[in-house]
């Protein structure tokens, strides 16, 4: 061997050993609550996207999600991911203020959040104005993706879509129960998420004529007593009851309810509020034959092996259980990693035009999906949602019935 | 949309109003003598409100304590907390700057609902079917218990702490601090230690507010903000350093929201509140009862 062969492999190895160094972290950045009134939901979603870069980085060979079985990036060298998450306490201009510290002096490729559509409205126009992706797991409001904005992917369905979901649940129910459901009641917390899904819901009204919506009721998120609200549901006692609220507002509204002996035969709601554990902790043997109208439920492993090992991954991480909102953020997250592995740079219009791209099946998701595939918009089109219902202390999936590991309590039993 | 009016429905909506209203003058009759005898508007009440409602919490999830049961030793920690913080934090800036007593508060605000956070965690605790849970029926008329018992814990707190101010030794040398310090002072009366009992006493008010709240509300380190912003109105409304001003306010905060909650708009039900504060302010700039 010459010396010069001898330094050509030097030259090389070294230059192995660089390449991927050069793109050895790819920094993703994260906008959500962590502090303030739903810090809480925040910590939890952003866990499920921590959980979500562990596996894009590590190898987890017996799962079909993309990038579990290599480890890091393949197309990147295997360059790993770094997640920079920050506060934006819930509140339209910090968040705004957090999108560009983190794309402009953290050098973020791309966003992912933010919980609040409120937030992710104020946020994502400054990725639009910098030119960077951003993707939003779990903000649902529909004008989101009305904006026309070229760089904002949502992988969740928006609450329009959800709206629908509920008024086919009745329909359906209405098949079997009688007396019939006619009489809905709408409340509603009155920031932009709550204000859209009451929008969708009366739009949908027209398509459901069958239906009669007997009160909209808007209350102030952070209210400290809801009696006046429940006493007008009280008066004029609707079949059903639509909820959209967070959680303290949910344990107040279903104590307030039980009090006020308000028995509909069934509540509604759009959130995981209504199932969560805190309010099943809160509420003990209370919090039973709720309906959520869910994204997610851990049922769905019976069909999808892959859904039992995310949540038992996210069970031993963090102590507790994965609910739907934290499901949704690691399918952004993963979606978003996709994305980038494809692009195969940190090129922002490379990874946007990957994101456009996307196609990912059923089998790679813990989603009830169709798979995740965009419209010109940036809205997922292969959405699809699930009810589940409390029973026994536990969220079961009841609907649809196909799918169903339980079977749904209808009526309701009225309170103990 | 119109509705039924009828005798019992008044009658439960005057209740629930009641209900919370003697919570909200509770809340601020302490944040009103502390400002009454010293001065200093004290920010972090509000998480004052929010601890003694994880202390009856944690009785609660720990050794299945009922809140009823707690309450006293909430109330007596809550005193000793109060005392505590005037005397490492409060007394070095009472001759400070009036700001500094601001960003003192202020900060002790902010420090304790992160502490809260770090200690807790942000979830959303809450008692569950406690002695005083449920409800009264009778005739056609439904009676939460929880609202009844914060009528009658707060109105027999009220009549306490009336006692003790007015028909006291201690309370006769609490007022005279009050009025002037110096004169105080020169009259023999411990002035510092009469300002530790200021606090100690304002807290302890919101320590059995907080133990009756924790009854029915979910607890969260941010809890004690929602209740406290009414109390500051209710302190306004009813004239700073009055303690029967914001009893009387706080009721009439805490009617006033339901009515217009369920007359009105639900998410306007504040509007109202705001507006008599405003209209209150004007008109009598010291309040129902203030002093000059």
């Amino acid at each position: 061997m010459t010396l010069d062969r001898l330094f050509c492999i030097m030259l090389s190895v070294v230059a192995l050993a660089i390449t991927p160094s050069a793109f050895a972290q790819i920094k993703i950045g994260a906008l959500y609550p962590l502090s303030g009134q739903v810090a809480k939901s925040g910590e939890d979603t952003v866990n499920a996207i921590k959980l979500a870069v562990e596996i894009v980085n590590g190898q987890y060979p017996d799962m079909k999600i993309p990038l579990a079985s290599t480890a890091g990036l393949p197309n990147l060298g295997g360059a790993k991911i770094e997640l920079i998450a920050a506060d934006h306490q819930g509140n339209p201009e910090i968040g705004a203020a957090e999108a560009e510290r983190l794309i402009t002096q953290q050098k973020v490729v791309a966003l992912i959040g933010a919980f609040h559509s409120s937030v992710a409205a104020t946020s994502s126009q400054v990725a639009e104005r910098l030119g960077v992706p951003y993707v939003s797991g779990e903000s649902e409001a529909t004008p989101l993706t009305e904006r026309g904005f070229k760089w904002f992917f949502r992988t969740t369905p928006s609450s329009q879509t959800q709206a629908r979901d509920f008024f086919t649940f009745l329909r359906d129910v209405n098949k079997t129960a009688n007396p019939k459901v006619q009489t809905i009641a709408l409340v509603h917390e009155n920031t932009l998420w709550g204000q859209e899904f009451a929008k969708s819901v009366e739009g949908f009204m027209k398509d459901f004529p069958e239906f009669k919506l007997a009160i909209d009721i808007a209350y102030q998120q952070g209210t400290a007593d809801v009696t006046s609200e429940v006493q007008k549901l009280s008066a004029l006692k609707p079949d059903v009851i639509f909820h959209a609220s967070y959680d303290a507002e949910a344990i107040l509204f279903a104590r307030t309810y039980k009090q006020y002996n308000v028995s509909p035969r069934g509540f509604m709601a759009i959130g995981a509020a209504f199932g969560s554990s805190a309010f099943r902790n809160a509420l003990g043997g209370d919090a039973n034959f709720f309906f959520v109208r869910e994204h997610w439920s851990r049922d769905l492993a019976k069909t999808n092996p892959q859904v039992a090992q995310i949540a038992k991954l996210y069970r031993e991480r963090y102590g507790k259980d994965m609910d739907g909102t934290p499901a949704r953020a690691f399918t952004a997250t993963i979606v978003l990693a996709d994305a980038i592995n494809r692009a195969g740079s940190t090129d922002p219009g490379k990874i946007r035009a990957a994101l456009a791209a996307t196609d990912l099946q059923p089998s790679q998701l813990i989603m009830p999906w169709d798979g995740v595939k965009f419209d010109a918009k940036g809205q997922n089109q292969g959405t699809k949602g699930i009810f589940v219902q409390t029973l026994d202390g536990s969220p079961r999936l009841v609907w649809p019935i196909d799918q169903a590991d339980a079977k749904m309590v209808w009526p309701r039993p009225t309170w103990r | 949309m119109t509705y039924e009016l009828s005798g019992p429905l008044l009658a439960q909506l005057a209740l629930s109003g009641l209900g919370m209203g003697f919570l909200f003058a509770l809340i601020a009759i302490g944040l009103t003598l502390i400002y009454g005898v010293m001065g200093v508007v004290n920010f972090a009440h509000g998480e004052f409100l929010m601890l003694s409602m994880y202390a009856t919490y944690i009785a609660y999830a720990t050794w299945h304590i009922d809140p009823l049961v707690t309450l006293p030793f909430v109330a007596a920690g809550m005193f000793l907390f109060g005392v505590m913080v005037y005397r490492l934090l409060i007394r070095r800036v009472i001759a400070g700057s009036m700001y500094s007593q601001i960003f003192a508060t202020f900060g002790l605000m902010v420090f304790m609902q992160a502490a809260a956070q770090f200690i807790w965690g942000a979830d959303y605790y809450a008692v569950r079917q406690s002695w005083l849970s449920g409800v009264l029926i009778l005739g056609g008329l439904t009676l939460p218990v929880p609202q009844i018992a914060s009528v009658v814990g707060a109105s027999l707190s009220t009549a306490l702490l009336y006692w003790f101010v007015f028909r006291t030794g201690t309370g006769r040398s609490l007022r005279a601090a009050a009025q002037d310090r110096q004169a105080a002072a020169t009259l023999g009366i411990d002035v510092d230690r009469m300002y530790a009992l200021a606090w100690g006493i304002g807290s302890a008010c919101v320590g059995v507010a907080g133990s009756l709240l924790a009854n029915f509300y979910p607890i969260f380190p941010r809890v004690g903000v929602l209740f406290v912003l009414l109390a500051y109105v209710a302190v306004a409304l009813g004239g700073f350093g009055s303690i029967h001003g914001a009893l009387l306010a706080g009721v009439c905060i805490g009617i006033l929201q339901v009515i217009a909650g369920f007359f009105f708009d639900a998410q306007l039900k504040y509007i109202p509140v705001y507006l008599l504060y405003l209209v209150v302010v004007l008109l009598y700039p010291r309040g129902f009862a203030g002093r000059s």
